[in-house]
């Protein structure tokens, strides 16, 4: 359960093929404060992997890392059988396509409507794609989470919740292999935060993803989780399902499911 | 001091990107052509009528001192060239910095700190390239046209101006005003007018895309967008002077 039986693991070499995502030896700081200090992970195909941990711990940082919009100080990650520090930016943009990353804030652009906001990742990777096809792909992922209709709106116009399931769209459009979650329900009503975690597993079945996510809501948690990583000073502290965490007498494990 | 010198530094360094990117595929040009449309149709108005007030005011004015040494009929030839060489691109310029660099500065810096600059980089799209390069040539393809308008409108302000006291006919007032201006006047002055269009996009870009520290940094680089292009204006305008002085164009 803890980081120390888990890297006695990774000593031993074992390989899985299986594995969409693999990290070993992770470090990032910003200044003096180390965020990441030699984190080890692995994600399996179809798997939905929440990362816990406090604000500051580094969560949001692990992702951005994943995706290449932060280059870590030390260590590999490997994502798809790609090493993605090493990464140039032209395969580190084909890499993208099969990773979708959902933003903490939507990151919806404002100026743009719901279509446009979808065409914007498709009309860059899938050049030769005709009108007719493209806009059918607009209106599948946007009927895939319950808003057809909100194709012609601005991201103004839709509530909260509204705009996390077009920012959904919008990631599944290119239709990823790996979604990375951050923070999915923060901001949300618990009601709705519910709508978006049933959401979450809809899509990991119905496009098999395999999916990182940062969250605080337990509610949530309790939903998508296979299995939980908890980040503490940096390390990879413990890992496993919600119930054997729940049940764990660790204090620091504990403290979260409280 | 120093920190003068190291943000003209990473402003010459954002601009030294721009002239990397642009060379490089693929051109944005949907959105260079979204961008050109925004900044000059949506600053139109405001141009057009600044500058016909200013050639009316500045007529207005030059006249009683014109008056007193009996040269009233130099009236034309006098606010043409002010206002052609100097008054009507420098207004267009602070209005468009005000404006437009505002503008981008608050746009840009609002994608910033709602995550859109990292959904567009994510999304495989090179963001400087969408956002930088589009904007920075818009303003400096946009400006001189604008400035040629108020160009154009000023002297029609001055027409009028010249007509409100005294009696100037059309016909006498524009031969003044083409005997008057010749092409060391007008090509000099609508030069400039792009640097000050690459000066206001790129301090705009570099100020929005260097935003942070949430809404309040997107309000501080609107502003400070506006004093540093403004202030950059003058220093161009006073370079341009300079040159076209060495060059023997006055």
């Amino acid at each position: 359960m803890k980081a120390e039986s888990k890297k006695e693991i990774f000593k031993e070499g074992t390989v899985n093929s299986n594995e969409v995502i693999s990290i070993r030896n992770l470090y990032m700081a910003f200044g003096e404060n180390k965020v990441l200090n030699g984190f080890d992970f692995d994600l399996h195909r179809g798997e939905n992997i929440v990362v816990l941990g406090k604000s500051g711990s580094g969560k949001s940082v692990l992702i951005k890392c994943i995706i290449g919009l932060l280059k870590p100080d030390k260590g590999s990650i490997n994502v798809l059988g790609e090493n993605v520090p090493e990464l140039n930016t032209t395969d580190l943009d084909k890499m993208r396509v099969k990773v979708g990353f959902l933003f903490q804030s939507n990151a919806l652009y404002d100026s743009m409507t719901v279509r446009e906001n979808l065409e914007f990742p498709l009309r860059r990777h899938w050049i030769n794609t005709s009108k007719m096809e493209v806009n059918n792909l607009v209106m599948e992922a946007l009927t895939n989470v319950g808003l057809p209709h909100t194709v012609d709106m601005m991201p103004s116009e839709l509530s909260g919740g509204m705009r996390k399931r077009v920012a959904l769209a919008r990631t599944l459009i290119l239709k990823p292999e790996i979604i990375l979650y951050d923070e999915p329900t923060t901001g949300l009503d618990p009601i709705t935060g519910k709508e978006i975690s049933n959401l979450m597993l809809e899509v990991q079945k119905k496009y098999n993803t395999s999916s990182i996510i940062i969250s605080h809501d337990i509610n949530c948690v309790k939903i998508v989780a296979n299995r939980i990583v908890i980040l503490i000073d940096g390390l990879c502290y413990a890992t496993g399902t919600y119930v054997q965490l729940q049940n764990s007498k660790d204090k620091k494990v504990k403290q979260f499911f409280e | 001091m120093k920190d003068i010198i190291i943000e003209i530094g990473l402003i010459t360094k954002f601009a030294g990107r721009f002239f990397r990117e642009i060379i490089k595929p693929r051109f944005e040009f949907a959105e260079f052509a979204r961008q050109c449309y925004y900044i000059g149709n949506r600053s139109l108005p405001l141009v057009a009528i600044t500058a016909f007030i200013m050639g009316l005011v500045i007529t207005i004015q030059s006249r009683p001192t014109l008056v007193e040494f009996g040269a009233q009929a130099w009236l034309p030839k006098m606010v043409s060239v002010s206002l052609v060489r100097e008054i009507a691109p420098v207004i267009t310029a602070l209005i468009c910095a005000g404006k437009i660099g505002s503008g981008i500065g608050a746009e840009l810096g609002s994608m910033k700190v709602t995550e859109q600059i990292d959904a567009m980089d994510v999304s495989g799209t090179n963001p400087y390239k969408f956002l930088v390069v589009t904007r920075v040539m818009a303003t400096t393809f946009m400006i001189p046209i604008l400035a040629i308008l108020a160009d154009t409108l000023s002297l029609y302000g001055g027409y009028l101006g010249a007509n409100i006291r005294g009696v100037v006919s059309w016909d006498l007032y524009w031969s003044q005003v083409f005997d008057t201006l010749v092409y060391s006047d007008i090509v000099p002055s609508v030069t400039k007018t792009f640097f000050f269009g690459f000066a206001i996009g790129i301090i705009g870009c570099y100020k929005g895309f260097n935003s942070n520290k949430g809404t309040e940094g997107v309000g501080q680089s609107a502003n400070s967008a506006v004093v540093i292009s403004s202030l950059l204006v003058f220093i161009l305008d006073l370079l341009a002077v300079q040159i076209t002085d060495v060059l023997n164009l006055n």
